[in-house]
């Protein structure tokens, strides 16, 4: 099974205003299934098995046609990932750029291969062939999406420190959109849930 | 939440919020009208914009921003001069940005410490720090002051692009000031549906976001599809590897989409749009989102838009992380709570696209053409760009080239005039190989052919494409080989998997590449690839599958003394495959100086000072770090 198994969801209940909010904006409401989801990671941190029954008791669709949707999209984690996911690009202008130096430091000083979770839980590591798009100040990466641009080993090793320590300043030093990304990466798992999922 | 402007506008209002702010966009623009109001103390004598957007964000120009409003105050010039954060300028290569106008000067890699001198020297002593100022060529001394007088904005003509760099996106006074907003009021003033595709049919339009499709024919066939209800939607899930057009649109200029959106709406008669925007672009989300919700309170989108009777609601959707989505069938899918499949067209959107509705689906940076098209007709974009490819295209500039970024040019300039006037060359006195247009539906352009003009015919004769606007720049270390073989791993990783063609021929694809630059290539591989890319070209549902091969049928065509290089001679000329490489030291040519030990990450460079060197090649990683070092050259491969 691709979604793991875990505890029973809060969102439904706890932001149930939103849930209906988002349903009355579509003609046909299947088309709340991503919108659904995307709350559902936000809350947890991935989408578990729990979460894909709720969505579909809520919307009236199987479980099944659920999972089906989305296992479909990369973007949703079927298995507990660390508080911090660190989205490493290895298309082509950031493999110009250097990325594979980018990764072997993230793999060394974590101690884990991409799609892997560190044993304390904190942080997980990904390769992405998808292009961030900020090809023009690569090597790039995302932590929980927010950017971090012109990596280097030794610049990757100091970001893993700033996430270990918590350390805002430094994280900010690093981070494209400065203290605001940060804190919004650094207060991860109390996540807010973007008002338009 | 609040504006200055207060609450809902209706067309006479609209004038009045844009006359307000009109001499301060002019003098931001280095245009005259403003300095009568400028002389009367009605405006601060200078306008000092630092850019806020990614590029120079991440090289701290907040903190630049900072030191010069404190330094201003320090000087008691708070009302003489006003600091304020602005968009891309599109000259990252030079973050943090500076621009003062009216004078229009430009200064580079500014630094909190620098703003002292910029107060005195410029503001106060009326001469631009000549050491900030761009150096072209660092071998030459002369420096260029003017923003307009550099090739970089010289070769560019900005009309997708108009507003970066110019306005607070954030700011929806701004944006009004700039002249948003006024081609929706026109068009809902004075003109009919039909005048409004006439005018985008006369302008010769064509769709950006790959296709080329004509936009203005797309619209009237969306307007001529009987339906109660139809949709507009926006593709902004750009996920072409090297494009960044549409993020820096959406980052930059929000309301230009928006505005877009409506007149679309207007035109074909609908009252409902979405934008599919990438989950990878928070801050494109959280633009996009303020500036939804600024336009809602003043009335520019919504019930009974500036008072008139028509309305339209936008709303955003996220995506979740497949590439595939940006084909609009998939999209559609996707939007409806489905797997994000492409079905077989037709029938297109504009018959059954979201719901079964008609839907007009366009890409943001097409309808960022939009407002400028109605407010100056359709003739004036036509008149720009070539014959058959009308207008500008915004490219992304990335890789081996000194200016990376943005950078909008008139249809039909050659790719010289971007590699060296826009991109100011090859950095390092390296070699142009060849530049990738289309991303991984594209192919590349060889050094042979830098004098073809960009535009959709040439490129296509080359078997490129211009496609959403990716554009990659490879110097002479580029393995042409390893490109094509890096595209085709990322279609294959992206195949939805509908299609047989698109989902196993991709991958026997991949896999006779992969043997290749692992110098396990055998006589016939280069036939078979061919044979394969044709019946995938063939026989693929939608335009993944069929443009997948072409990268690699791109390279061959230009380049396949590299390809038997790789399979004949197990050699890779540019020294990128790793399993075809050596490292090793040419003594006579070493002189000893120890920086190749030094660098090496594996400790496999051993030698005394002012001795030859040696390398050992089972420590060896490849990774070529003492290659880039070595200022003799003594390191071979
Ligand atoms: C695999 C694939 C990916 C695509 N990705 C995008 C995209 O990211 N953005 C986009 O606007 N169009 C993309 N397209 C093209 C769309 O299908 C469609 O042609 C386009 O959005 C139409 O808008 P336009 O006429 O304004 O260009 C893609 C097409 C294919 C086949
Ligand atoms: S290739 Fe990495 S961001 Fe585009």
């Amino acid at each position: 099974m691709r979604f793991a198994h875990g505890e029973a969801p809060t969102w439904p209940e706890a932001r149930k205003a939103e849930v209906e909010e988002i349903i009355a904006r579509y003609p046909d409401s299947r088309s709340a299934v991503l919108p659904l989801l995307h709350l559902a990671q936000a809350a947890r941190g991935w989408v578990a098995q729990e979460d894909l029954e709720a969505v579909g008791r809520i919307l009236g669709l199987s479980t099944a046609y659920v999972d089906s949707t989305a296992s479909f999209y990369a973007m949703y984690h079927g298995h507990p990932v660390g508080k911090y996911v660190i989205t490493v690009c290895t298309n082509l202008s950031c493999h110009l750029a250097g990325a594979g130096k980018v990764l072997e430091a993230l793999e060394k000083t974590l101690g884990i291969k991409p799609g892997e979770t560190t044993r304390d839980g904190l942080i997980t590591l990904e390769g992405t062939s998808e292009c961030l798009a900020a090809c023009d100040a690569g090597p790039v990466a995302q932590v929980n999406v927010e950017y971090f641009l012109r990596l280097t080993g030794a610049k990757a090793e100091t970001l893993v420190e700033a996430l270990r320590s918590g350390d805002t300043k430094a994280l900010a030093g690093l981070a494209e959109h400065g203290e605001a990304a940060a804190e919004a990466v650094l207060s991860a798992r109390v996540r807010e849930v973007p008002a338009h999922v | 939440m609040t504006t200055a402007l207060g609450t809902r506008l209706n067309f006479q209002t609209l004038v009045q919020a844009r006359r307000g702010g009109e001499a301060m966009m002019a003098m931001r623009r280095g245009q005259p009208p403003a300095q009568a109001l400028r002389a009367a103390g009605v405006l601060p004598r200078l306008y000092v914009m630092v850019c806020g957007d990614t590029g120079c964000l991440a090289r701290k120009s907040d903190k630049t921003r900072d030191a010069l409003i404190q330094a201003m105050s320090a000087y008691g010039l708070d009302s003489d001069v006003e600091v304020m954060r602005s968009g891309c300028f599109g000259f990252c290569s030079q973050a943090p940005v500076v621009v003062t106008y009216p004078d229009g000067i430009f200064y580079c890699q500014v630094k909190p410490e620098d703003a002292e001198e910029i107060v005195t020297r410029h503001v106060l002593g009326g001469q631009p720090v000549e050491r900030l100022l761009y150096q072209p060529d660092p071998r030459v001394r002369q420096r260029v002051a003017r923003m307009m007088e550099m090739s970089f904005f010289k070769g560019q003509q900005r009309i997708a692009l108009r507003n970066l760099g110019l306005i607070d996106p954030e700011s929806i006074e701004e944006a009004i000031a700039a002249r948003a907003y006024e081609a929706l009021a026109r068009v809902l003033q004075e003109m009919t549906p039909e005048q409004v595709i006439a005018e985008m049919k006369r302008s010769g339009l064509r769709g950006r976001g790959g296709a080329g499709f004509p936009t203005g024919l797309k619209w009237e066939i969306a307007r001529n599809t009987p339906g109660d209800i139809k949709y507009v939607t926006c593709n902004a899930d750009e996920g072409d590897p090297g494009a960044f057009m549409d993020r820096g649109i959406l980052e930059g200029d929000p309301h230009s989409v928006l505005e877009a959106m409506a007149i679309a709406g207007y035109a074909i008669g609908s009252h409902h749009g979405f934008i599919y925007v990438r989950a990878e672009y928070p801050n494109a989300v959280r633009r996009l989102e303020r500036a939804v919700s600024q336009a809602t309170d003043l009335g520019l989108l919504g019930e009974r838009i500036l008072g008139s009777d028509f309305s339209f609601h936008v709303e955003l959707r996220l995506g979740a992380g497949a590439y595939v989505c940006g084909e609009e069938t998939a999209l559609m899918a996707s939007v409806e709570g489905k797997r994000g499949m492409p079905r077989p067209r037709p029938p297109f959107p504009s018959d059954a696209g979201l719901w079964g509705k008609p839907t007009l689906n366009n890409n943001v940076e097409t309808y960022a053409n939009v407002p400028p098209i109605i407010l100056n007709g359709g003739d004036w974009y036509a008149s720009i760009g070539t014959e058959k490819s009308k207008g500008t295209k915004v490219f992304a500039l990335a890789g081996n080239v000194t200016n990376t970024g943005l950078v909008e040019v008139p249809m039909g300039t050659t790719l010289r005039q971007i590699v060296y006037d826009v991109g100011g060359g090859i950095p390092k006195g390296k070699k142009f190989k060849a530049a990738q247009t289309g991303g991984p539906s594209g192919g590349c352009v060889p050094a042979e052919h830098i004098d073809t003009p960009i535009d959709y015919e040439s490129l296509a004769a080359l078997g490129s494409i211009v496609g959403s606007g990716g554009l990659i720049i490879m110097d002479e270390d580029a393995c042409m080989v390893d490109v094509a073989r890096y595209y085709l791993e990322f279609t294959q990783d992206e195949s939805c998997g509908k299609c047989p063609p698109c989902r196993i021929g991709t991958k026997r694809m991949l896999e006779i590449l992969n043997r290749i630059v692992a110098g396990e290539g055998e006589e016939g591989d280069i036939e078979r690839l061919e044979s394969l890319a044709s019946s995938i070209k063939a026989t693929s549902l939608c335009g993944l599958g069929q443009n997948a091969p072409n990268p690699v049928l791109s390279t061959i065509r230009y380049f396949r003394d590299e390809y038997e290089a790789h399979i004949r001679h197990k050699h890779c000329p540019a020294g990128r495959c790793k399993e075809l490489v050596e490292y090793r030291v040419n003594a006579e040519k070493c002189i000893g100086c120890t920086l190749c030990i030094r660098v090496c990450p594996s400790g496999a460079i051993t030698g005394e000072l002012k001795k030859p060197h040696a390398i050992d090649t089972e420590l060896c990683a490849k990774c070529g770090s003492c290659y880039d070092v070595c200022r003799p050259k003594a390191i071979e491969r």
